[in-house]
């Protein structure tokens, strides 16, 4: 982790340099490729639900199981069945065509988003970032209640766009 | 020994539900009691997904595994007694206890398996009595199982898992976390914890503390600031925020009352909650009769809660002769095994450590 | 007196259960709770932000929610000193704010409802 910031453990969220430093920001050339795995957890802590959820063995954390996660990004192929399975809810699958981003994030507050909704694209520490608009909604049961919500925007800020704003009632 | 003697747990929690499954799966007279109306302990509302590996049920949901154990509790036909407060226990292993606050019993046990827990510590600054200040957990309590929001607008006292956790599940109920205070230079929680507030836009004031609270009848607003080397407030960082409720998550302290009674000698262990039984492997305490599981043998959590519940029904059932030798060995090993897989890392690494001086220490005496 | 703080939809607890609802009574006016829930939580979702005063005045409310801290003591039935955290709401009910440790006596004010 990068020796100058401390974001995580002052402000609660990394830095894209503390999230380099421990090889979990992805590369543009990824990001352009396909929709690519993200995953934020730069923490040793007994967790492994990422592993287990990949049906195509594309996670790796293995023994012991404070490892932090590695991703063979041959064999993902995107599927999403890891972004509820983490008790984090630190990972996301973004993607980068022309000058539009996708995103697709956990999700566990109401009101339920609903594909068409105007949202706000925020970053790490919850700022807004640019406006997005949901393109998907998944709320299978397997995903025991994390929402999996799909959002576009604008692609210049695929890397520090992490989530949407939360609407307040 | 005599076989028709119960093994009596105390506390309905996921230590004490634990213990009472094995004890029951070995074919052992177990009768398990429990102060409140429903049993669960505090794992009903844990509505988050637990960290783990599958064999800790992990990404399962704390309600999920709680309804999970006590489907499984009732298939097994375990006698659980509910509004039952036990009072009193004396050398002789009788277990007082008083049911629904009108008549007493005394049981007498063949082992005694305390799962009692750990309480909220306080945090004393003016203006600390003011309705609207509370523990994080009290406030758990009334969003996750009543469904009523204490206030609008929180502050959090302590950035351990537990300020987090509570700051992030009043956010899914409505609630606006207007910051997380935390006296120490870093944030206690696991990062992945701290980034659901994060980008929530959720701010954390580390090297901070609550320096009053003030309202009339209620509060209204607290004033913050930064603290010195000796985590003394700086008089001229002090900032007001406008607040009706402050939850207080500053660590959980281990409920010695029975344990102490059945005359258990404790050890000071601060990494995990302060003053506790000493225990050796099995969960035994100092009296070779009673066993500590879960919080009260060490605030931890309740995946690591679970494991220690089983690992002393397995000891307890085998040393009434309930299990074979190879039996009990073997289902200690495996739940070592879990056990050790949660205290590993950053964070589970100083937990092993004290569970080890603990149990080294239990061997000296 | 209308306002409510109960949750009424929640991703993970899904929306609010139907619950049958009962009355309580809080010094003498009718607060409406739903059957099974402790004292505290109707009061809280009721909005009352005072549970009593001590004997100097000061107000107070819950602390801990789970029975240990007794900060959140009423006077239930005619019986000072309860726990609202751990005791269930019945209809009719009759709650008042305690000063002090309260009193065993019916006081004037309360029970004419």
């Amino acid at each position: 982790m990068s020796a100058t910031e401390r974001y995580l453990k002052t402000k609660g969220a990394p830095s894209l340099a503390e999230l380099e430093a421990v090889g979990m920001l992805p590369k543009l050339e990824d990001l352009a490729r396909g929709a690519c795995l993200c995953i934020e957890c730069v923490e040793e802590i007994p967790c492994n639900p990422c592993e287990t959820s990949c049906p195509n063995g594309a996670i790796k954390v293995g023994d012991p199981i404070t490892n932090l996660p590695v991703i063979d990004r041959e064999k993902c192929t995107a599927c999403g069945l890891c972004i509820p399975s983490c008790p984090g809810l630190a990972i996301t699958m973004k993607r980068v065509q022309g000058d539009r981003a996708t995103i697709r994030f956990p999700w566990e507050y109401v009101p339920v988003p609903v594909v068409g909704d105007e949202v706000e694209m925020v970053d790490r520490l919850g700022n807004v970032v640019c406006p997005g608009k949901v393109i998907g909604v998944n709320a299978a049961a397997r995903n025991d209640r994390t929402l999996v919500v799909g959002a576009e925007f604008a692609a210049e800020h695929v890397l520090s766009v992490i989530s949407m704003k939360r609407k307040r009632s | 020994m005599e076989k028709h003697k119960p093994v009596v747990v105390v506390g309905a929690g996921p230590a004490g539900l634990c213990a009472a499954i094995e004890l029951k799966k070995a074919g052992a007279p177990v009768i398990l009691l429990d102060e409140n109306d429903k049993p669960g302990g505090q794992l009903f509302k844990q509505i988050h997904k637990f960290f783990g590996s599958r064999e800790h049920k992990a990404g399962t949901r704390g309600f999920t595994i709680g309804t999970s154990l006590l489907d499984e509790s009732l298939k097994l036909g375990i006698d659980v007694r509910l509004e039952t407060e036990v009072v009193g226990v004396d050398p002789g292993l009788r277990v007082w206890a008083v049911r629904q606050r009108a008549s007493s019993e005394l049981i007498e046990a063949s082992r005694l398996i305390l799962a009692t827990g750990a309480t909220e510590n306080a945090l004393s600054f003016p203006g600390w009595t003011l309705p609207g200040v509370m523990t994080a957990g009290c406030a758990q309590t009334l969003i996750n199982v009543y469904r009523v929001l204490p206030g609008k607008r929180v502050l959090i006292i302590g950035s351990g898992n537990v300020g987090v956790i509570v700051g992030y599940q009043l956010m899914q109920s409505g609630a606006e976390v207007v910051g997380i205070v935390e006296a120490l230079p870093s944030l206690g929680g696991y990062g992945v914890h701290t980034a659901k507030l994060a980008r929530a836009g959720v701010p954390f004031y580390t090297g901070t503390t609550v320096v009053r609270a003030e309202g009339v009848e209620s509060l209204e607003r607290a004033t913050i600031a930064q603290v010195d080397g000796s985590f003394k407030p700086i008089a001229s960082t002090e900032r007001t925020l406008d607040v009706d409720t402050i939850c207080l998550a500053v660590g959980l302290t281990p409920s010695l009352e029975l344990s102490s009674l059945a005359g258990c000698r404790t050890i000071y262990v601060p990494e995990l909650g302060g003053r506790m039984p000493l225990h050796d492997e099995y969960m035994r305490s100092s009296v070779q009769e009673v066993y500590v599981v879960g919080d009260t043998a060490g605030v931890e959590e309740a995946s690591t809660a679970m494991e220690e519940g089983r690992l002393a029904g397995v000891h307890a059932a085998w040393s009434l002769g309930y299990m074979s030798d190879d039996d009990m060995k073997e289902r200690v090993d495996e739940t070592k095994q879990r056990l050790n897989a949660l205290r590993q890392g950053v964070f589970g690494q100083k937990r092993f450590n004290a569970k080890a001086r603990i149990i080294q220490e239990s061997q000296l005496r | 007196m209308e306002r409510t703080n109960r949750v009424a939809d929640h991703v993970v607890l899904g929306p609010a259960p139907e619950v049958e609802e009962v009355c309580i009574y809080l010094d003498g006016k009718p607060i409406p709770a739903k059957k099974g829930e402790p004292v505290m939580s109707a009061l809280v979702a009721a909005g009352v932000t005072v549970f009593r005063h001590t004997a100097k005045g000061s107000p107070r409310r819950m602390f801990c929610g789970i029975g240990r801290c007794t900060d959140c003591v009423m006077k239930v039935d005619g019986v000072p000193g309860v726990r609202t955290c751990v005791t269930r709401v019945r209809d009719g009910m009759r709650v008042e704010r305690q000063e002090g440790k309260g009193s065993w006596a019916e006081e004037a004010a309360d029970g004419k409802a």
